[in-house]
């Protein structure tokens, strides 16, 4: 038994050596069983035990997830991990923030430092299948884009035949730009720098002709330029990159209350649902709305949860246009595609019923 | 002695102490060798249970992303294990090159630091309290910040005719090997696109890792080297300006053969650390070794197996620098022994 202890400790620090810190709950739960897939819920029961959740997100991408001047975090991908504390805990505050860098993101997951990932992550095959992470929801759909200056007369990506771009190890886009310069026979030369403020500065100091991120994220970045005027996002998407919050494929449940938490707040929006609509629709007789407020069904407990946990997701956090609208419209980026399908976009989620 | 203590001591005890003594040197080694397979083992159970597949096969799988120009030609469609080979050519490249020059700047900072004129004492005690005091991520921040501060290539500097330096890099003339008479030709860069295309070029992240390292190591060698002339008596120095040897005859015959006596041991963990300090280069950019695993680990998700590499191509390369200055040291003493 003493032995036993021994290798949990051992796991510990082979673990942390990579990532930072291990958990020991997660390394004590056998082997075995979790790979037969059980009932077993370790992420689930360790947030209710500790009373908050413990949330990955970026080191401040403004519109997704950054801290304002009082230190409170906001942003489309925070209102995710703050919908599914009001969920589970009943209060949207009790989240902690863990910010990452796209190359520890992962690492964070699976080492079971953040309980969920939501830092704007591409949903790819080999993320999915090759790293293991569940992808349950998407919440937003970008792209691979440049920013450049304007005096560089850089209309579209091919005029950036033999230019100098800043990249980020491990995203999307190092290897979206990779792909698309190889299939039209560009060349360029990459810059790589871990950090994205490090890597930002490299390109608004001139470093580099471009910098390839995500259109949100580079809308976001120009908005910090010190003359935002002086520089342009292409509006071509080199690659299409569905975001999703992430999590370990080891707690059903949890992966099931995340892609619910992500669906209750867009299912709001098309039922009309908002935080300021939702006490009224208590009383509702609409069986769609019953159903999601809780006075009929009884779904929260199919979820392990209590009746009114999309109520709650609403009432504290609000629906996906509120969230939308609340982040990313005061930045200037157009919600395009991330319009619900009623409205031409391809917000399209399954029903709560 | 110790031979007859050893004698007496198996004469005078019973032959299963030693039997004892073996005996715990094997429990020893086997509680060691099963605490490594114990981590080993529960690091793959821990892995298969969070889903990650692990193991070396992605080495052969093709990287995906490319790399900036280098010794040796790279394309996203190349593999992960050339990629990472390419990662250590750049680590290789630039330690070589730092401590050669590292090595040359120490030893005139050491005689500078010991000059009987002043200012020149004071500027290289000054230029060590700056490099020694300051962190070295600091510096190569500095150093790539002030590069960053060079023209743009439309108005580049050009101190020679066809060196153009810019924000982008340094641009030189390169010779090209041709099939036919006279074999070689001159390329000369030009500006073309967002830069200039065509002979050799210097990258800010090359240059700013290399002076950073370079300056910082210099200091530090330097004060070996200071402390090293001081360890030689100075009667050593006093008899050999008896004898009529102009100060520098005396520092290059007498004084220094001595002195690398006490100054090659530490000097070879200053290599060490700077080999280990390249990893820095991350922060700036440099596609270095770390720089390269790093991307690696994040695309193929294998943490662990990259991490290992790394470490391990560390390993071998501290390692193989420490024999080589041990040999050396051991040359030098021999010679010492040799002459004195």
């Amino acid at each position: 038994m003493a032995l036993n202890r021994y290798w949990i400790y051992c796991v510990a620090v082979v673990l942390s050596a990579c990532s930072g810190a291990g958990r020991e709950d997660a390394a004590m739960a056998p082997a075995a069983e979790v790979a037969r897939g059980s009932t077993a819920t370790p992420t689930l029961d360790g947030v209710r035990k500790k009373t908050f959740v413990q949330c990955g997100v970026t080191t401040g991408v403004a519109g997704f997830s950054a801290p304002d001047a009082q230190g409170e975090w906001h942003g489309l991908d925070v209102d995710v991990c703050r919908a599914i504390a009001a969920a589970v805990l009943g209060d949207a505050k009790k989240v902690r923030f863990t910010p990452l860098t796209a190359a520890q993101r992962f690492t964070a997951l699976q080492t079971g430092e953040v309980d969920v990932l939501s830092r704007i992550t591409t949903i790819t095959f080999q993320r999915d299948v090759q790293l293991g992470i569940e992808f349950p929801a998407v919440n937003w759909y970008d792209g691979t884009t440049f920013i450049v200056r304007k005096s560089s007369k850089v209309k579209s990506v091919d005029d950036l035949n033999g230019a100098t771009i800043c990249l980020q190890p491990g995203t999307t886009n190092e290897v979206d730009v990779a792909d698309y310069f190889r299939k039209h026979k560009l060349t360029f030369t990459p810059v790589v720098i871990e950090r994205l403020e490090e890597g930002t500065n490299a390109y608004f100091a001139g470093r580099c002709d471009a910098f390839s991120q995500d259109q949100a994220t580079l809308a976001a970045l120009r908005a910090r330029a010190p003359n935002p005027a002086d520089h342009v996002v292409l509006p071509e998407l080199i690659s299409r990159g569905p975001y999703g919050p992430g999590v370990m494929p080891n707690d059903l449940r949890w992966i099931e209350i995340v892609r619910w938490s992500v669906y209750a707040m867009v299912n709001a929006e098309e039922l009309g649902l908002s935080s300021t609509t939702i006490d009224r629709a208590r009383e509702s007789d609409d069986p769609d709305v019953r159903r999601f407020v809780g006075t009929s069904d009884g779904f929260g407990a199919m979820l392990g949860l209590d009746a009114a946990w999309a109520y709650r997701i609403v009432k504290q956090v609000g629906n996906y246009a509120e969230s939308v609208e609340r982040n990313i419209t005061p930045l200037g980026i157009e919600r395009g595609v991330n319009r619900l399908w009623k409205d031409g976009g391809v917000m399209y989620v399954p029903p709560l019923r | 002695m110790s031979i007859r203590l050893g004698l007496s001591h198996i004469g005078s005890r019973p032959r299963t102490a030693r039997a004892h003594a073996i005996a715990w040197q094997i429990l020893a080694g086997a509680v060691v060798a099963g605490f490594i397979a114990a981590i080993a083992f529960q690091a793959a159970a821990n892995l298969r249970a969070r889903g990650i597949a692990s193991g070396f096969d992605f080495l052969d799988r093709a990287a995906g992303f490319e790399i900036a120009r280098g010794p040796i030609d790279f394309s996203s469609r190349d593999t992960y294990a050339r990629a990472l080979f390419v990662g250590f050519i750049n680590t290789f490249r630039v330690s070589l090159l730092g401590i050669a020059l590292a090595t040359a700047l120490g030893v005139v900072l050491g005689v500078a630091r010991l000059s009987s004129v002043w200012v020149i004492a004071a500027i290289a005690k000054g230029y060590l309290e700056v490099m020694r005091n300051t962190p070295l991520l600091l510096q190569l921040l500095f150093w790539y910040s002030l590069w960053q501060t060079l023209p743009a290539p439309p108005d580049a500097l050009t101190p020679l005719p066809g060196v153009f330096l810019c924000f982008r890099g340094l641009f030189v003339p390169s010779p090209v090997w041709q099939t036919d008479y006279p074999w070689i030709s001159i390329e000369r860069p030009a500006l073309a696109g967002f830069g200039f295309q065509g002979g050799a070029s210097v990258s800010p992240e090359f240059a700013a890792l290399l002076a950073g390292l370079t300056m910082y190591t210099a200091a530090l060698i330097g004060e070996i080297v200071r402390g090293g002339i001081l360890a030689v008596d100075k009667g050593q120095s006093e008899a050999a300006a008896a004898l009529g040897l102009s100060r520098i005859r005396i520092l290059r015959h007498v004084v220094l053969p001595q002195a690398l006596r006490i100054i090659i041991p530490p000097t070879a963990s200053q290599f060490l650390n700077l080999v280990k300090n390249s990893t820095l280069a991350v922060a700036i950019g440099y596609p270095d070794l770390i720089s390269i695993t790093n991307t690696t680990l994040n695309q193929t998700g294998q943490a662990i197996e990259a991490i290992g590499l790394a470490m391990a191509v560390y390993l071998a390369v501290s390692v193989g620098l420490s024999v080589a200055m041990n040999a050396y040291n051991a040359a030098i003493l021999r010679r010492g022994g040799r002459t004195t």
